[in-house]
């Protein structure tokens, strides 16, 4: 089939009624996170600022950013929330990470530790409350690391979970104790708290242990949490294929390979908004480099893959990828083939995280589906544009308030892994080391970008494209499914993954053949009320 | 140091409470991360749509106050939901900086800076202090504080719920209707959170009861106040008597054929209209199966875990039909609430431990050692109903595991039927599978 040049609708008389609304102040504000896409200019769009208050936002807190998204996914690190229950509660097990006790049984996944603040701490402090707990958990548990979280009230009261970090890891001995000053109000969105997460694990924990890894081809995934069983997929696929994961930051990780990721050889960057700190701090004193991979989509699975091949340069390797990857297509061509039949020229809408908006196109490609619009939660503008805008970047107060730590080589480990002519080589051949080109370039001309969406703007953006399928949270889910529309979880997948890698694919493909196919969308109303009425639902897309 | 808590924090309550009424939208003073994991997990129970606002502090905000954004906040609701009420609610920051919220809104009245047709009022309700069935009760105490106006007293009752399903809320709306006595039901969001699929976008969902009516609760006949596990300073209740002289009927859920008795001899004392046969049917019938089941569950032992108010309930239900509560736990630390455990489980045989303020390993220690048949209480003890093989029956909130939730009706003889036949069917189940010899008829 050949397709218009112009495939999907001009969405600007939308963008302006949607603005329209807004009062001045405001339209103006959200008037530059809007854009609509051309592919082929450098588009500027306005990212990670400040939400507006009464606006019902998708995003989060610092503390949601360090804690649930950064640290929760680590298995044998007891994750201990200073502050009041509730904190700790909601970001137990909500994102569906897995993980594998492996040989040394350690896990703790499944707990919720919090040190319950009451008003008394919060009038004369919370340190002993805290010291109290730490000894509490390392008495049941002999964890090899405790990481403690501060919630809002305790850098306003004053406690010091640094100082009270320290003294406990001096005193235990035997377990590393670190604290996270993450409180929720910090930042614009979970995104700092990323960045916090990212710093601390730096400082308190990579490089602790040089032993050298056992595998010939050493690499770190970063930014790749594990939900659904993710993490599980693409360790088959490197396992497969001969790649030795020194470290996963940090879906099913262990303090131990945390300690010892200084000692890979390539960094593979999954989530970039989330990680991309790490990737960058290793390289300035470490000298391991790092490339932009993803592995949602079974295309880019491939892609990935041979990316890897690619830095490494080993024929044996490659060879070994390309079996690997022949191996596995067939039957994701197969179910690709299946699904497309029913899936083609349908509609998506993407609104999720600060990566995945931009990764799962990718799978809504193969089954030929267009997606009309999408946007990041907490992404910056780098995710959109490309690494390419970072020195363009206005630093405003939010992010000044997020520490940058300052890098620099390590006198006796930097080692830089590959050289300079080997990097520009490697340019050359199309694999952009350390660089991320962003979701704008990759997506299709008047698609309509949006970040940090509100309820409004969906709402109005649903009525105008009345996509097949909308994907977002569960905090969006059940809003959008009562009009209609299907909607896809891709924070913590519903209840399923994993969507990584090429089972993932098909596992994927199915989902939204599934959702977008089912009859339930069409017996939204009784016979006796619907024979004279149009219903919403039934109303097919135009392309203008 | 808690690990795996049997709470919630109190700002959830506050906004749950705030969802039953008609129009009216809940705004969390403080970060935004609160109302974003505050919606995130109710709507995983209720599996509606499920809004709340917030102020989104910042660091500035944190340290010089959050008037500013307050105020723009409460006015970017009001355009875009045009709600009849916003109930500020604060959280841990707000409270911790000192900010006094009810000082501003009044201010802000005074000023004349409030949008004027629409109510503002503010509930305190920090995480720090009590549990998310505290922050329930707190809200529900400031609406009746802040809205009531005393009138001529009117052909009414007040019923103010514990927190309970919508399938609950329906059913308290039809005991009223059945004695012909309009109901203020506060809150009631037995529509908003329950709600059909949309013909057109519902901007807030339709239901919940009206302000009007709430306005009017100091005008009614009595209050029935369900949960006997609340003092004075948690009472809505206790405010209207206080206040308006509204006599208050504090009593447990009606969960069990003696505490539904009494929910409805009190309406039927209060309205002097008598009890529908409707009632008297459906209490024969729970007896009649009562009777045919006893030999199954006679001697069992369950393990209760939850909110106070519905571990109350459901105790005294079990003690009514010969299994012994051996542990009643909660993880809120209300200093009634022993009390309230003990009254009602005074026919059950053998010892029986009550606990409040525990996580749940502090109730699985218990449960390994006392060795109950079942466990009664929400999705959070699924981790260890796997590793004790103790069957689970999901009650109350948050129950995310399984679909439903919001339909289980858990109170009057109709909910009481239903968990009577839940629980023998499990404890079937139970000895059908231990069994070696299979019984098919039993």
């Amino acid at each position: 089939m050949i397709r218009p040049e112009k495939i999907l609708p001009n969405p600007s008389k939308v963008k302006e009624a949607i603005l329209a609304k807004y009062p001045a102040k405001i339209a103006r504000k959200r008037e530059k996170s809007m854009v609509v896409n051309d592919p082929k200019l450098d588009q500027e769009i306005q990212s990670n600022v400040r939400t507006i208050p009464g606006i019902i936002t998708q995003r989060g807190c610092t503390y949601a950013g360090c804690k649930g998204v950064v640290l929760g996914p680590t298995r044998d690190i007891i994750n201990l929330v200073h502050g009041p229950i509730g904190c700790s509660f909601y970001a137990w097990l909500t994102r569906r990470n897995q993980t594998d006790p492996g040989p040394d049984g350690d896990n703790f996944m499944n707990y919720c530790f919090s040190t319950d603040m009451q008003d008394d701490n919060i009038v004369f402090g919370g340190e002993k409350k805290l010291k109290q707990a730490i000894q509490e958990a390392y008495d049941i548990f002999h964890p090899k690391a405790i990481g403690v979280f501060s919630t809002c009230p305790v850098g306003l009261i004053g406690d010091d979970v640094h100082a009270v970090s320290r003294e406990m890891k001096e005193k235990l001995g035997d377990c590393n104790v670190f604290g996270f000053s993450c409180e929720g109000y910090k930042g614009v969105s979970q995104s700092a708290g990323h960045h916090i997460a990212n710093n601390q694990l730096f400082k308190h924990v990579v490089g602790l242990n040089d032993e050298k890894p056992t595998g010939k081809y050493n690499i770190n995934l970063l930014g790749e949490y594990n939900i659904g069983g993710d993490g599980f997929e693409i360790d088959r696929l490197f396992k497969a294929c001969g790649i030795n994961v020194v470290c996963t930051f940090s879906g099913n990780s262990t303090i131990g390979a945390f300690e010892k990721s200084h000692t890979a050889d390539l960094n593979l960057v999954m989530c970039h908004r989330s990680i991309n700190y790490m990737a960058e701090m290793m390289k300035t004193k470490f000298g391991i480099p790092w490339i932009k991979i993803n592995f949602i989509g079974a295309m880019a699975t491939a892609k990935a893959l041979r990316k890897v091949g690619e830095y490494f340069g080993d024929k044996k390797l490659k060879d070994r990828i390309e079996q690997v990857i022949s191996l596995e297509m067939p039957e994701v061509l197969k179910a690709q083939e299946d699904v497309k039949s029913r899936t083609a020229g349908k509609l998506a809408m993407l609104f999720v995280g600060g990566s995945r908006a931009h990764h799962y196109q990718e799978l809504f490609k193969e089954i030929g589906m267009d997606v009309v619009s999408a946007g990041y939660e907490f992404a910056h503008r780098d995710d959109y544009e490309g690494r390419k805008v970072i020195p363009t970047i206005k630093v405003d107060a939010d992010s000044r308030n997020i520490e940058e730590l300052t890098i620099e080589k390590d006198p006796e480990r930097y080692n830089l892994r590959a050289s300079v002519e080997k990097m520009e080589k490697l340019k050359k051949k199309g694999l952009e080391v350390s660089d991320y080109v962003g979701m704008m370039s990759d997506m299709q001309d008047q698609s309509l970008i949006v970040d940090d969406i509100t309820h409004w703007e969906s709402d109005k953006l649903i009525e105008y494209y009345k996509p097949d399928i909308f994907c977002a949270g569960i905090k969006e889910k059940y809003v959008v499914q009562k009009t209609g529309i299907p909607l896809k979880q891709l924070h913590s997948y519903d209840s399923g993954g994993p969507y990584a890698g090429f089972k993932g694919a098909i596992n994927f493909y199915k989902e939204i053949d599934q959702m977008t196919n089912t009859k339930i969308w069409k017996k939204l109303k009784a016979p006796w009320l619907s024979s004279n009425k149009e219903s919403s639902i039934n109303a097919e897309y135009v392309s203008a | 140091m808690q690990t795996n808590p049997c709470k919630l924090c109190a700002p959830l309550g506050a906004s749950l409470v705030l969802r039953g009424i008609d129009g009216s939208m809940p705004f969390l003073h403080g970060s935004q991360g609160c109302a974003t994991y505050i919606r995130r997990y109710m709507i995983s129970h209720f599996r509606e749509p499920l809004d709340i606002a917030s102020s989104s502090f910042h660091e500035e905000t944190a340290i010089f106050g959050g008037r500013q954004e307050l105020l723009e906040g409460i006015h970017n609701v009001y355009k875009q939901y045009s709600p009849k009420l916003i109930g500020i609610v604060s959280t841990c920051l707000a409270e911790t900086i000192g900010e006094d919220t009810q000082a501003l809104i009044s201010q802000m009245k005074a000023n004349n800076e409030l949008p004027e047709d629409v109510e503002v009022i503010f509930i305190s309700a920090p995480s720090y202090a009590g549990s998310h069935s505290d922050g329930f009760r707190q809200a529900t105490k400031a609406l009746v504080e802040q809205l009531c106006i005393k009138g001529e007293t009117k052909q009414q009752i007040n019923i103010l719920p514990a927190f309970l399903s919508t399938e609950d809320l329906r059913y308290l709306r039809e005991v009223a209707d059945s004695f012909n006595m309009p109901a203020v039901i506060l809150p009631d969001y037995s529509s908003t959170l329950d709600g059909e699929i949309w013909d057109s976008y519902q901007i807030l969902p339709k239901g919940g009861e009206k302000l009007e009516s709430i306005a009017s609760m100091g005008s009614s006949l009595a209050t029935i106040e369900l949960g006997s596990a609340l003092d004075n300073s948690l009472s809505a209740g206790s405010a209207l008597e206080e206040r308006y002289f509204v006599p208050n009927y504090r009593m447990a859920l009606p969960i069990g054929v003696k505490a539904t008795d009494r929910f409805l001899d009190s309406i039927a004392k209060i309205t002097k209209n008598p009890i529908s046969t409707k009632y008297s049917r459906q209490r024969g019938r729970l007896i009649d199966s009562y009777a045919d089941a006893h030999k199954y569950i006679s001697g069992k032992k369950a393990a209760i875990f939850g909110d106070e108010d519905m571990v109350v309930g459901l105790a005294g239900f079990l003690s009514e039909i010969g299994i012994t509560p051996v542990l009643c736990a909660s993880g809120s630390m209300r200093s009634n609430f022993g009390e309230a455990v003990s009254e009602v489980v005074k026919d059950a045989k053998g010892p029986i431990v009550i606990k409040g303020n525990v996580d749940f390993i502090d109730i699985e220690e218990d449960i390994r050692m006392l060795k109950p048949d079942i466990l009664i209480g929400n999705s959070k003890g699924y981790a260890m109903s796997r590793r004790l093989n103790i069957p689970l029956l999901r009650v109350g909130f948050p129950i995310h595991d399984r679909i439903g939730a919001q339909r289980i009706l858990h109170i009057g003889y109709q909910g009481t039927q239903q968990l009577f036949d839940q629980i023998v069917n499990i404890i079937l189940e139970r000895s059908q599978k231990d069994s070696s010899v299979g019984y098919t008829y039993i």
